[in-house]
């Protein structure tokens, strides 16, 4: 009845749709979480007269929100590889107890300590990572489970009472800054004086990461690969370094940068580079994209998911360190529903519920801007935990909901 | 007996790029057992589902008239009110629930809301004995084998007040006993006044149990005639005779060493352990030359590739991988890559691809290692290879950065071919290259096993198309419910003869 012949329906495709080559390739998945950071931030800043954004403010959300941040990286891997882990908050709580009774009833030198705990946490992530990979049980199963057994773990070591105080390295580390070797600089009348050294650090800082970009943009250009207009390439180096000098200056005002800010950062740059280059990182998201796929490519699937729990367990003891050092006690109900602040944070920042997609960077805007609603609402006198429960509960809702939809818009426009 | 229960007149399907069905029609009569037949691909499985509602009235082109009415069936319901069923190839049974559960589910057996489960389990019981199964209706039935279930679905559409069952390949995965059982209990069926439309790829089923047989062929009835009236033969002529509408590029092969040697390779499936899908089968693949392995579905062609990838499928896998003269083991797929296997898989979308990473991270998948040193990707080595194979496979795409779930079929078969070419293998399985692609882009596949063939590897193809096999390899093994049933030469294969060796019932021997 058609007069079409069987195979004009479909010429050999070139789908116009991806012909404009990165020039303002406006991705409003990736770039939408920075913008919706942005927002927050200029929407406390007004609410609180620019309390929010004040040098103790600033340093206070930083601190505050350290450990959440340090989850959140090893959860946005798990996530990736399309698993989950809500034993965090336990393992959080058992590592703290750990070091607590090393460290304080022990009398163990603490660096002797902070090793112990870690390769404690390390066996608790060997644990999970070997039930879910080799055993093949959902690492929502494994991990609930891991949750009770490790807040188990936490009350046998302590009893019904909190350990401390900590060392003072432990409390510098988690609580302390960085001391001003260089004295400070006047900033001008309103601003008062500054620290020299941290300022430094900043300049330092940026332009490593100026050069940086710049390198990277050389290397593509010389693979003739395309790039980003120079308008943009500017804009992409200028921003983030005007953000960080901001930040820098006024922590400087305060009292320099936090010990716990650097071992972020460090985190940060390490964790990114491993899931952008290493051959690790890119098997994370071989796994999560299709497992199927990553098996028949020859990636030892198991290996990877075990090592991303071994991971996990690292950095959960690494942040119940910080979190015991900065209460300065390790108590048995330390870490509860950290796990959800983590998962939340890697959500947030754009990782996808099937896996395959997500980004170090964006789980750590994600709990910034929990930080952020956490810290200003506080800051507007919204004392009531409900109420920050209700905001953080929303905009969880209100991220996965936009990543859902623009999917199905993508979807829908194939 | 000539009253027709169903008429479908000039059904024509489209899928988008291919048309599917051609003005199709099929003619069946009350109280027969009418059997399709019809190479893989040729629409028998499509027609079934325009006639039950899985394709909805409107989505199709012509008409259908059941117990003579002209019904526009929207959904499976509609047409399982009429007394339509279908039974499936993979089998729709909840395994975790019981025979009774199963039987009734979605037409449970309530009153008030509530399930009376001694009403349903006794009705199960009923059913079952008509079907003869001995089993209790409330055994669960991930206790059953395929064969039992198998009895277990017709129980189901018996339960419907079926007046027309059809059977897609409900023999594939039986056994020669179960097959008889289940085949006796069709003419029972008959007898009772059910009429059967079977599809199927044993002819000699077809033959034994079957009034009449249609033949459809790429998308079209060929013809419907009594099987009194046909042989073997003459309905294998019917399933192959199209005229050679493809065309293949030219090529002289400079057959070289052997490469890989498959030595008495025995394979059992991983969900019935006593079942082999691949029986002592023995293949020979030499440098430089192009072999097809041709095979009915269920023959086990995609388990023999896979097995042998790394032991990427199935169990109790026994038989020697001599490669390059040396046995090797690969007991997993790292090792068969390190061994210079590659396999490229029949569903590039489940197996084959990461469809939302772009173009570069899914042609460097398999051989990241190479683009690393110590542990470190080279992001612009690469983008470079990545873009030399996009020139080189003419993958039509403005750059590598491009998501590999937005290309043609056609493109993202170039992109899973150029990851395993990336791995520089000397064996490269290909498990239908040609599977829902256009007839251009097929042909530029074709050029790339041909240069890949030049380039002094081995290549294994894959394929359902007899022609494909017969345009491009220069040997070509036949399997059949797991044996290798023949190797023939190019020059002396034809489209009948190897459809004769692939439907060919091999005696069971003894181990």
């Amino acid at each position: 009845m058609t007069a079409a012949p069987a195979r004009a329906g479909k010429a050999p495709a070139v789908p116009p749709a991806d012909a404009a080559p990165r020039k303002v390739d406006f991705d409003l998945k990736q770039s939408g979480i920075y913008i919706a950071f942005a927002l927050t931030i200029v929407i406390f800043a007004v609410l609180t007269d620019g309390v929010l954004l004040s040098p103790q403010n600033l340093s206070n959300i930083i601190v505050q929100q350290s450990y959440i941040l340090i989850l959140a990286i090893g959860m946005v891997l798990i996530i990736i590889a399309g698993h989950i882990d809500l034993s965090v908050g336990s393992v959080v709580a058992a590592a703290g107890a750990l070091a607590a009774v090393m460290m304080v009833d022990m009398d163990l030198p603490w660096p002797v300590a902070v090793i112990a705990t870690l390769i404690f946490g390390a066996l608790v992530g060997a644990w999970q990572g070997y039930w879910v990979a080799y055993f093949g049980i959902p690492a929502f199963i494994v991990t609930l489970a891991g949750m009770l057994l490790f807040r188990a773990v936490t009350y046998a070591i302590l009893g019904n009472q909190g350990i401390g105080p900590f060392p003072d390295e432990i409390r510098t580390l988690a609580n302390g800054f960085i001391p001003g070797f260089l004295g400070n600089v006047g900033l001008g009348a309103e601003l008062g004086g500054a620290d020299l050294f941290s300022i430094i650090v900043g300049v330092v800082v940026v332009v490593v990461m100026g050069f940086l970009q710049y390198r990277t943009r050389v290397g593509r250009i010389r693979y003739s690969q395309a790039v980003d207009p120079m308008w943009m390439f500017l804009l992409k180096v200028v921003l983030p370094a005007v953000i960080v000098m901001f930040l820098v200056v006024q922590l400087a005002r305060f009292r320099n940068l936090p010990w716990v800010l650097v071992l972020l950062a460090l985190l940060v740059v390490a964790y990114t580079m491993v899931t952008n280059r290493a051959v690790f990182g890119r098997q994370i998201y071989a796994v999560g994209g299709n497992l199927q796929a990553a098996t028949l490519s020859g990636v030892k699937v198991k290996s990877v998911v075990f090592w991303l729990f071994v991971n996990m367990g690292v950095l959960s003891a690494v942040a119940g360190l910080i979190f015991a050092g900065r209460l300065n006690l390790a108590g048995p109900t330390a870490g509860n529903s950290f796990e959800l602040d983590a998962i939340a944070a890697a959500f947030i920042g754009g990782a996808a519920v099937q896996g395959g997609v997500g980004r170090v960077i964006g789980a750590i805007t994600g709990g910034l801007i929990m930080g952020v609603i956490n810290n200003g609402m506080g800051l507007m006198g919204a004392t009531k935990p409900q109420q920050v429960m209700l905001v953080k509960g929303l905009v969880l809702l209100a991220a996965v909901a936009f990543d859902v939809y623009s999917k199905r818009r993508a979807a829908g426009a194939k | 007996m000539t009253d027709t229960i169903l008429r479908m007149s000039g059904i024509t399907k489209t899928f988008p790029g291919v048309k599917a069905l051609q003005d199709v029609n099929l003619e069946v009569r009350r109280g027969e057992i009418h059997s399709i037949c019809g190479e893989n691909g040729a629409g028998k499985s499509t027609l079934m589902k325009v006639l039950s509602g899985v394709y909805p009235h409107g989505t199709y082109e012509g008409d259908i008239e059941y117990d003579g009415d002209l019904c526009h069936f929207s959904g499976i319901r509609d047409s399982e009110h009429r007394g339509i069923v279908i039974i499936h190839q993979e089998l729709a049974l909840a395994s975790n629930l019981s025979i009774a559960e199963n039987i009734f589910l979605g037409n449970e057996q309530a009153t008030r809301g509530w399930i009376d489960w001694n009403r349903t389990n006794a009705a199960a019981d009923q059913l079952l004995r008509r079907v003869g199964l001995a089993e209790s209706a409330v055994t669960p039935v991930i206790d059953l084998g395929v064969g039992k279930q198998q009895l277990v679905e017709i129980a189901k559409a018996l339960s419907k007040e079926v007046r027309l069952l059809i059977l897609d390949e409900p023999t594939a995965a039986l056994n020669d006993e179960d097959s008889a059982h289940l085949l006796n209990l069709l003419r029972g069926l008959r007898d009772e006044g059910i009429t059967c439309v079977i599809i199927s790829h044993k002819l000699n089923e077809v033959m034994g149990i079957s009034d009449r047989v249609t033949i459809l062929r790429d998308g079209r009835t060929i013809w419907t005639d009594d099987t009194a009236n046909l042989t073997e033969e003459k309905i294998i002529a019917g399933m192959v005779g199209r005229d050679m509408e493809h065309r293949y590029p030219d090529h002289t092969p400079k057959i070289g060493e052997e490469a890989l040697r498959i030595v008495d390779w025995t394979v059992y499936s991983p969900s019935q352990p006593d079942r082999a899908v691949v029986r002592k089968a023995n293949l020979s693949l030499r440098r430089g030359e192009i072999v097809g392995l041709a095979g009915l579905m269920g023959a086990g062609r995609t388990e023999l590739a896979m097995s042998v990838f790394g032991r990427s499928y199935g169990v109790n896998i026994s038989g020697k991988l001599i490669k390059d003269g040396k046995e090797i083991e690969a007991r997993n797929v790292r090792a068969a890559i390190d061994h210079g296997i590659a396999y490229a898989t029949e569903d590039r979308k489940r197996y084959g691809l990461n469809l939302i990473e772009d173009i570069k991270r899914n042609v460097s998948a398999a051989g990241l290692s190479k683009l690393a040193r110590g542990g470190w990707v080279d992001g612009n080595e690469e983008f470079k290879v990545a873009d030399e194979f996009r020139a080189s496979m003419n993958i039509k795409s403005p750059s590598v950065d491009a998501v590999v779930g937005k290309l043609s079929g056609g493109n993202q078969q170039k992109v899973v071919l150029s990851k395993w070419i990336f791995t520089d293998p000397d064996v490269l399985i290909l498990d239908e290259p040609t599977r829902g692609i256009d007839v251009g882009a097929k042909y530029e596949i074709y050029t790339i096993i041909n240069r890949l063939a030049d380039e002094g590897k081995a290549v294994l193809v894959i394929s359902s198309e007899l022609p494909e096999l017969l345009g491009i390899c220069d040997r070509i093994y036949t399997l059949s419910a797991g044996r290798i049933t023949g190797e023939v030469p190019r020059a002396e294969a034809t489209q009948e003869s190897l459809m004769t060796l692939m439907t060919k019932e091999v005696q069971e021997v003894a181990p």
